[in-house]
């Protein structure tokens, strides 16, 4: 007769002990193996790294005199110490929930023993492994590379923006310290940084009005255009507007910054010949930003086409038929059949394009590089986006503290976009009632 | 006279699409009719240039390491494609099918993590790296790619498997199969349609990424087309532009290709992933 409580507590005491005391005893020594290792791990490793997080180092580097002579001594590398520290967390954590884990497998294992149901041997707990907890068992591969490259990284993205680590204060030579909400705070009352946020956030949000709305409306009239019934060789035209979509935006991108020279690229040269003095347009604030409208719908427009096809196809002819019946002509068609039902059927990627859109790194960076420069702004030009100040500042100026308060403030406008669309889908409201 | 005004509306929409095409088309025959140009400057009198020369592509593969880049790239994008497809696929199978604890939070978490902006983490990948010292490795990149694209695919693929009828699966327990069994057996046939549509985005995004791949390679031997080509721009514009137009010519072709072949599955990756939310 195994005691549940007896089990849990010899658990907490010390990982294993509660499976070992239900007689599961491959599994108690395994555990208690993994148990001492991490207690090792935790009082000889992790309690350094973890106390590094906190204080971001103690020890500048600096001369040292020794006797006569002054020598460099190594500081601590403040930004070393924090991803450290960081994984050193991670660590921790996972193995506190090991830890719970643990505990409640020794409780439960013996409450089913004290009902009269046999502890699995090890061999049927391995196999109970692929069974019902397969789930868990497919999911552990991609989590860890996702906690570890991607979740990781994220956080200690976010956790700069709370210190100063900015030029000039750059590890090794300078201590980084946490300093709180300082950098939110300047971006926003500090003259020279909330006048380039608040202009860069304004022409964000105008880019992405802007060419989401030219994408969709274009490329739903451009599959209207097509799916006309008397339009003949429907397939040639849709792979041959099909292209851009095709070649690498980020090779047509660059092939643009060509065409679009003023001096000798194709196009001003053509209308040139037609005796017109083409605009500057890379190097105009206003131009430049009229090109990348105009090479975004060149890449855009394609993909709301294959979209809209899509839906066009699935509408009733039988609703053309009688809408003619009653005198309707095509344009009345076009609004009252036509534009609802793919209005309706695509609203949801039009807020996802949106939200694409104010991340929309490529167009800016390989086409204007985010100039004409302002000389008014901070470290960025007249079309430059959130996301690609943000780059210039990580990359170019080594303002990674400011760069990552705009990581957050974009993470900010595009979550709650994101969010908000996202619960209104069918799939995630409805999710268990297909079948 | 109604014939007559449908006939002229006709013939519109005839123009307009020609216009269209035109417009589509233009950029990629300017570059390729460019890369065959003689001479290097990006000013040319004719559209189709005077004198057709190849002496750009060889050019590429003798004063560049044009053919290593292209090697690395393939390399990098081939083994990004498949792991990240393999970790794509059981990560998104197992949420679609298993009401497991915690669940609705890493599906949340996931739809989270889509909505940084990618190149965030950047800098800190990029100290990892250095720390770890897998910088300018080709291994760093992949395993960066493979799982980013299990984020940035995963409500796709798993819309996919939400429309698999379940006693599909079920008949197949019924007979005694575990879930290895059914998984393999079963599931990973029925899904080639989304496999090949997420393995076409992850390869695209592996072959043409120039932001991560300029970080990490910092050697010119390891370096992929993208950077290369990158570079090759941003330092020579003007004064190579032919050399630059042949560059590009030979990093659109593969992955154009590769695109209009796969054209169907394309279509109905997009409108599932669209429409599926």
């Amino acid at each position: 007769m195994k005691k549940p409580a007896v089990a849990a507590v010899l658990s907490v005491v010390f990982i294993g002990f509660g499976q070992a005391y239900n007689r599961q005893w491959i599994k108690g020594i395994l555990f208690a193996a993994f148990g001492a290792a991490g207690l090792y791990l935790f009082v000889f490793e992790l309690f350094d790294l973890l106390r590094g997080l906190t204080t971001l180092g103690t020890q500048p580097s600096g001369f040292v005199k020794t006797g006569k002579l002054t020598k460099m001594v190594e500081g601590d590398h403040s930004i070393f110490m924090m991803i450290k520290g960081l994984v050193a967390l991670v660590v921790a954590l996972l193995f506190v929930f090991f830890y719970v884990l643990n505990v409640r497998d020794a409780y439960l294992v013996a409450k089913a023993s004290a009902q009269g149901t046999a502890p699995r041997r090890f061999g049927q707990s391995l196999a109970m492994l692929g069974q019902k907890h397969f789930a868990y068992l497919v999911l552990l591969p991609p989590l860890v590379a996702i906690a570890f490259l991607t979740v990781l990284p994220l956080v200690f993205s976010v956790l700069i923006a709370f210190t100063n680590y900015a030029d000039p204060i750059l590890p090794p030579a300078k201590l980084v310290d946490w300093v709180g909400f300082a950098n939110f705070a300047k971006m926003l009352s500090l003259k020279q940084w909330s006048y380039t946020f608040g202009g860069i956030l304004r022409w964000t949000v105008v880019w992405a009005i802007l060419a989401t709305a030219t994408t969709y409306v274009g490329g739903i009239l451009v599959a209207v255009l097509i799916q006309q019934p008397r339009v003949r060789f429907k397939k040639f035209w849709r792979t041959a507007l099909m292209i851009p979509f095709a070649i690498p935006n980020m090779v047509s991108l660059l092939v643009m910054r060509n065409m679009f020279n003023n001096q000798f690229g194709p196009i001003n040269q053509y209308l040139r010949k037609l005796g017109l003095e083409g605009p500057p347009w890379l190097t105009d604030p206003f131009w430049a930003k009229v090109t990348v409208v105009l090479a975004n719908m060149w890449m855009g427009i394609p993909i709301t086409m294959i979209l809209a096809v899509g839906v066009l196809t699935t509408i009733p002819r039988d609703l053309y038929e009688a809408a003619e019946v009653d005198g309707a002509g095509s344009y009345q068609r076009l609004r009252s059949i036509t534009m609802p039902m793919v209005l309706f059927a695509t609203a949801p990627i039009l807020i996802m394009q949106f939200a694409g859109n104010i991340n929309n790194f490529n167009v800016i960076y390989l086409l204007t590089n985010g100039e004409p420069v302002n000389v008014r702004y901070q470290f960025a030009g007249d079309t430059d986006l959130l996301v690609t100040w943000l780059y210039k500042l990580a990359l170019n100026q080594s303002q990674f503290s400011f760069a990552s308060v705009i990581g957050i403030f974009i993470f900010l406008i595009v979550g709650s976009l994101s969010v908000w669309s996202y619960t209104r889908t069918r799939s995630y409201r409805e999710e268990d009632m297909i079948q | 006279m109604r014939t007559r005004s449908g006939h002229a509306k006709l013939v519109l929409t005839y123009a307009i699409l020609c216009l269209l095409t035109f417009a589509s088309l233009y950029p990629a025959l300017w570059i390729v009719l460019s890369s065959f140009k003689a001479g290097n400057s990006l000013y040319s009198d004719t559209f189709i240039p005077r004198e057709a020369t190849l002496v750009h592509y060889e050019d590429l593969f003798e004063r560049t390491m044009y053919l290593r880049w292209f090697l690395n790239t393939f390399k990098v994008a081939a083994c990004s494609t498949v792991i990240g497809t393999f970790l794509l696929l059981i990560a998104s199978y197992a949420i679609s099918r298993f009401r497991f604890a915690g669940r609705k939070t890493t599906l949340k978490a996931f739809l989270v993590l889509q909505m940084f902006p990618g190149f965030m983490a950047m800098i800190a990948i990029f100290v990892m790296l250095n720390a770890i010292g897998l910088l300018n490795s080709h291994l760093a990149l992949i395993l960066v790619y493979s799982s980013g694209s299990v984020i940035a695919n995963v409500f796709v693929a798993k819309g996919f498997f939400d429309t698999i009828p379940r006693s599909l699966e079920d008949a197949a327990r019924i007979d005694g199969a575990s879930h290895m069994k059914v998984f393999l057996a079963l599931i990973v046939p029925l899904s080639k349609p989304m496999l090949t549509y997420a393995s076409l985005m992850i390869f695209n995004g592996a072959f043409v990424d120039f932001i991560f791949a300029d970080l990490i390679l910092r050697t010119e031997e390891q370096r992929t087309l993208a950077v290369g080509l990158y570079r090759m721009v941003s330092q020579r514009n003007s004064t190579e532009f032919t050399l630059f137009a042949a560059g590009a010519v030979l990093v659109a072709v593969p992955v154009t290709l590769l695109f209009l072949f796969l054209q169907r599955y394309l279509v109905e990756g997009l409108t599932a992933g669209a429409t599926k939310g």
